[in-house]
């Protein structure tokens, strides 16, 4: 009776319920369900993400899902941030675009993060796609202003451009001229990684004007601070803003300017930028303060009781980046400060001013992290560089915040002990992932033994990425995590004593997640190569810049050891220092 | 528990690869193929503080993980601050085991300059005259510019020095005379 029933709804019908259905996991397991539901599901995907671009190839995609409108893929490694991943390892978008073109001529978004982006490959997006609306390169290379001007030229209902965190090679300053008169539809617009010549600020001036529905919008910092008033008056209705540059010599006049124009939006709910920041000028911020949701002062070398002051205006703030920036003062006293006046505190991001010294330039402790814990019930996501915490403090911070989803510690001495013990920080973290259930994103840091990974593959069934870095004693902890971890995707380690064993008594795990990163460890060649035999539907990728891994014994480790899970196979563009394990590779290469 | 125990049973039946039995070498963090960057080393004299110093001062790939771009823009900031603050230029003197550093920015003048580096290296300087540079002393302090000469400390007033000056040197003996005598 139920089977009849199934078959009874019309392809329209189940098509339009389906329709109500975006995220990706539900959409994959509505694909599950039966084969029609499988092929009316296919047919009508709009939106399509790959976590590791990689793992499948741009035809099955498109013979997949030949209807897709919006794009998102990823490319490089995350350990790639930390200068890991040697240059030219790979992550390039163009097969994809050229694909694509041809495929989807009413693809109207590409999101990338990670991968490296030519100009030939942002002058086929502009010629390609007559409807193309969203461009978001985040942490992307490879490009020049040259690229972008294509982009602006060409796309005459472009909506976002956001090119946060990318590198971009400066030729033209004048590349947002391209923007035609007729361009009016901008409602996010991100350049805060252009260098100083690369924007022509009245071509920005006009650009503004002219889009009313611009509601994002992040400068660059050549941009001074006396033309920020210009942009804000032309944009009011701005509801997430990036100052360029936030210093200039303190002159009443364009004091008052400034805050006028920060008052006139009342939209206003996100602040970021704050390059160079002369703290005088600060106040005038005041007005809006009371509204803002998100202040991100990771890039402002301010001190502590001027930040305390800020933030003590912003008692709404719900997501908090900043960067301890001081020579004098507590800075723990500082977060404390604002456990008390930021109740509503979602997000804690704490980057390190000086990581490289070896004496702590600040007064910043596990003090301050267990503070914010006590005060801000509602913390979800911590980053924290420090220089010592101890076991008690993380049990703390675990029994004040449950709901934790992200916690990453970085201690900035490897194999740091808890300072009051001298003891593994393996209780704290243990702590940790027992208390917070859902915690689905943890770093490690700190001297961690065994037993950190024996606790995390107990309790830690909801993680899905976990970057570990100097810590552990044998393959027994990363079994552990292999065995243990059932919703891990992502494994990042790097520096520890884990070697074959448990890598290949888990092999099967490995399909189950997307990557797997191992880099100064003690993986053997012999064992990657065994790998690679028995797992088919891995990439096991060996990077080694320095000499080819069959030059030398079978037992010797390897360097870096990247495995993936892949319907595509073995990959064709791998640099000279990057080796395949798959047989059917290793006789080409 | 029972997790170590299903663990070697998981281990025993796998294919066994010759000499894959013990991690073949323990990684640390002195493995890095790539040359550990100490910033703090590499000066004369200093190597003695640094060869007392742990390892782990060196800096490590990619640890403390900063993403790069965050460490560039960061950089840069640090960069304007330091511009801003204290000029500090190495000193040596011939024959001294190790070099000192001063910032020129604390001093109003040559006088106090010359004070303090007497007093520094302990060793007296003559009489400066613009005809014959420092008389009365086995000693001249010299200091090399942004040209790269050598150029006798006095000369030029002392704003154009301080912003010219990359480094000082207290030359001794013939070598000392020799650039008194050229004059410049």
């Amino acid at each position: 009776m139920q089977k009849e029933m199934a078959y009874s709804f019309p392809d329209e019908v189940l098509k339009h319920v389906f329709s109500f259905i975006q995220s990706d996991k539900d959409r994959n397991a509505v694909s599950l369900v039966c084969k029609s539901w499988y092929e009316i599901e296919r047919w009508c995907r709009r939106k399509v993400f790959i976590g590791n671009c990689y793992a499948v190839s741009p035809r099955m995609v498109i013979r997949r899902f030949p209807e897709v409108r919006s794009i998102e893929l990823k490319g490089k490694p995350h350990f790639a941030d930390f200068n890991l991943v040697p240059d030219g390892w790979g992550g390039y978008v163009l097969q994809w675009i050229a694909e694509m073109a041809g495929a989807y001529p009413w693809l109207g978004e590409i999101r990338l993060k990670r991968m490296v982006v030519t100009d030939e490959s942002l002058e086929l997006i502009a010629k390609s796609f007559k409807n193309f609306k969203v461009l978001v390169l985040f942490s992307c290379e490879g490009f020049s202003t040259d690229g972008l001007a294509a982009i602006a030229a060409s796309c005459k209902n472009l909506r976002e451009l956001d090119l946060r965190e990318s590198e971009v090679d400066d030729l033209s300053g004048h590349w947002l001229a391209q923007f035609p008169e007729t361009c009016t539809s901008l409602v996010s617009l991100n350049i805060s990684c252009l260098g100083s010549d690369e924007v022509s600020f009245s071509a920005l001036e006009r650009l503004v004007d002219r889009c009313p529905n611009l509601r994002s919008l992040q400068l660059n910092r050549a941009v001074t601070l006396d033309k920020i008033a210009n942009i804000l008056r032309r944009a009011p209705q701005l509801v997430d803003f990036g100052t360029g540059n936030y210093a200039a010599e303190l002159q009443p006049d364009v004091f008052s300017n400034l805050a006028g124009a920060f008052s006139s939006c009342k939209e206003l709910k996100s602040l970021s930028g704050f390059w160079d920041v002369v703290p005088a000028y600060l106040p005038a911020l005041y007005s809006i303060c009371p509204r803002l949701t998100s202040l991100n002062l990771s890039y402002a070398t301010i001190q502590s009781p001027d930040l305390i002051k800020l933030v003590s205006h912003c008692p709404r703030l719900q997501r908090l980046l900043f960067l301890i920036q001081v020579l004098d003062y507590v800075e723990d006293s500082g977060l404390e400060e604002l456990a008390s006046s930021c109740k509503d505190l979602q997000e804690l991001r704490v980057f390190p001013s000086d990581p490289f010294g070896v004496e702590p330039n600040v007064s910043l402790t596990e003090q301050g992290l267990v503070a914010v814990s006590l005060g801000c019930p509602k913390l979800q996501s911590v980053l924290y560089f420090c220089r010592r915490m101890s076991n008690a403090a993380l049990v703390t911070i675990a029994q004040n915040c449950p709901n934790l989803t992200r916690f990453r510690l970085c201690i900035i001495e490897p194999k740091t002990p808890d300072y009051l013990t001298l003891e593994p920080l393996d209780a704290g973290f243990g702590a940790i992932v027992e208390h917070c259930k859902d915690l689905r994103r943890l770093s490690l840091s700190g001297l961690l033994t065994d037993h950190v990974f024996e606790y995390i593959g107990t309790y830690g069934k909801k993680l899905e990425m976990l970057s570990v870095a100097f810590a552990g004693d044998s393959d027994l902890g990363l079994h552990h995590v292999l065995s243990g971890c059932e919703s891990l995707r992502k494994l990042e380690i790097r520096d520890c004593p884990f070697g074959d064993k448990a890598l290949l008594a888990n092999a099967a795990k490995l399909e189950t997640m997307r990557s797997l990163w191992m880099s100064s460890c003690a993986v053997s060649f012999g064992a990657c190569k065994l790998l690679g035999q028995k797992m088919p539907k891995l990439n096991v990728e060996v990077i080694d810049e320095t000499e080819p891994p069959d030059s030398r014994p079978e037992s010797y480790p390897v360097d870096k050891l990247y495995i993936y899970r892949s319907v595509a196979g073995p990959r064709f563009d791998m640099p000279p220092f990057v080796w395949s394990m798959d047989e059917a590779v290793k006789i080409l290469h | 528990m029972e997790n170590s125990v299903a663990y070697e049973k998981a281990t025993e039946l796998r294919l066994g690869l010759p000499g894959i039995d013990e991690p073949a070498v323990l990684s640390s963090v002195k493995n890095n193929k790539r040359p550990l960057h100490d910033e703090k080393s590499g000066e004369n004299g200093k190597s003695a503080q640094n060869e007392t110093a742990p390892p782990s001062k060196a800096q490590i790939v990619g640890w403390p993980p900063v993403q790069s771009y965050r460490k560039n823009n960061f950089q840069q900031a640090k960069k304007s601050e330091s511009e801003c603050g204290g000029i500090y230029v190495k000193v040596s003197m011939d024959g001294a085991p190790y070099l000192r550093k001063i910032d020129l920015k604390v001093y109003k003048g040559y006088p106090e300059l010359l004070q303090v580096l007497e007093n520094m290296f302990k060793f007296t300087i003559g009489e400066y005259s613009e005809r014959e540079g420092y008389k009365g002393s086995d000693y001249e302090p010299t200091y090399e510019d942004k040209d790269g000469d050598w150029m006798l400390v006095g000369d030029v007033p002392w704003e154009m020095f301080i912003t010219s000056c990359k480094r000082l040197r207290i030359m001794k003996g013939s070598e000392a005379r020799g650039l008194s005598c050229s004059g410049v």
